[in-house]
């Protein structure tokens, strides 16, 4: 019986939040509240876990919910009830696209859509540059005046490791993962 | 003659699934690191979609529920397998997740404070940050084209990266914006149908 009342909490989380994987947090506290299955203590270690973990952080969250909630199977359980509604409601949007595609409606939308998608791509990868090559945390607004300041505060090491990974990635163009192993690698000998 | 058929569906469903895990392994962070990966390994090596159908994906990924990572995978494996598709690339990418996550949870308790995990993500944001500045540039190369688009990435990037209005939003302002263009120019014939965009991807694509 708990275990579908957990099932039916992590659908309703999958259903109604909107923007991605952050968007879940708040379900997490309710769910905590009413239910008492893990602590406000344990999710701000969901979030710590999921962001260092491979797999979407949304996706991540409800897994070690779900598991400090019921275990094994309750991970693979909440899991999938996150992931239910999303399959459900893209299936339908996806023929409804197929069925409206002439439409001008439609096709303008998207003609207006895609460099909107464009720019909050850039705007989500200047926010990764700001962290990765200043420390985002030591920086603030005012200093963008300052030059000098600005320069104490670049990481110099991701900078260098950053030209080379861009120069190789564009070279070879082997499967991301290799990258992404290389650069772990590289970041614990170099200690960034 | 229709077990042969039954096999190959069997192998392009496999092959779906075992395409998403991996692409699930690689991604760290949020939903924009998968895109960035995704347009890497399913758009210019496998060929399997357009630039501009994943960036219509990602667009509607924001509006709909859900973790925007899953949403997109479930576009994207429709338009290669059909709904058996979607399901076996969801699937594929959530693997990762419940693997890992239950040995972590199960094992390490101080997972996220651990010297060499920290060393390691440093590592790792940093080839986030190359893939993510590579499909941007090869998303903007593909539609930041005439005045009209420049006009919207450059109004959509600002409000992005400098206000904290939410994401939600500024799509369906964006959506509300098209629908009052659209009707004001709207005797004129569009510039391409999406059938043409798919006709003219799956002729790019191939049969693989």
């Amino acid at each position: 019986m708990q275990l579908l009342l957990m099932c039916l909490q992590f659908f309703k989380t999958g259903l109604f939040a909107i923007g991605g994987g952050l968007a879940t947090i708040p379900f997490l506290y309710e769910i905590s509240d009413y239910y008492g299955w893990f602590t406000h203590h344990d999710i701000l270690n969901f979030i710590a876990v999921s962001e260092a973990t491979p797999g979407p952080v949304g996706v991540n969250m409800a897994t070690y919910a779900g598991y400090l909630s019921n275990g094994w199977y309750g991970a693979i359980l909440s899991t999938f009830s996150l992931v239910l509604p999303s399959v459900i409601i893209i299936l339908i949007v996806a023929k409804l696209l197929d069925k409206f595609q002439t439409n001008r409606f439609v096709i303008n939308g998207f003609r207006w859509l895609r460099p909107a998608s464009t720019a909050l791509i850039a705007s989500a990868g200047l926010n990764v540059v700001l962290v990765v090559f200043f420390d985002a945390e030591k920086i603030t607004f005012d200093m963008f005046g300052r030059l000098g300041q600005i320069i104490t505060h670049i990481n110099w090491v991701a900078l260098l490791l950053f030209a080379c990974l861009f120069v190789v990635m564009k070279t070879f163009k082997g499967h991301p993962l290799i990258y992404i192993v290389i650069s772990a690698v590289l970041g614990i000998i170099l200690k960034l | 003659m229709k077990t042969e058929n039954v096999k190959e569906k069997i192998l392009k469903y496999l092959t779906i699934y075992w395409t998403m895990f991996k692409i699930g392994i690689t991604t760290f962070g949020g939903g924009y690191a998968m895109v960035a990966i995704i347009d890497r390994e399913l758009g210019d090596r496998k060929k399997w979609i357009e630039k501009e159908e994943l960036l219509n994906y990602i667009a509607i990924s924001q509006i709909t529920p859900g973790v925007i990572a899953v949403n997109v995978s479930t576009f994207v494996g429709r338009k290669k397998g059909g709904v058996p598709g979607a399901i076996c690339a969801t699937l594929g990418v959530i693997t990762p997740s419940i693997i890992i996550i239950m040995l972590i949870a199960a094992l390490l308790t101080n997972f996220a404070g651990n010297e060499y995990v920290k060393h390691a993500f440093a590592g790792i944001r940093v080839c986030v940050c190359v893939l993510i500045i590579n499909a941007t540039i090869g998303f903007i190369k593909k539609t930041v084209i005439d005045l009209l688009t420049i006009a919207i990435f450059v109004g959509v990037f600002v409000v992005a990266a400098f206000t904290r209005i939410e994401t939600v939003y500024i799509v369906l302002a964006v959506i509300v914006l098209s629908v009052i263009y659209t009707l004001i120019k709207g005797n004129k014939k569009p510039p391409e149908s999406l059938t043409e965009q798919a006709e003219k991807s799956s002729r790019k694509g191939g049969t693989s």
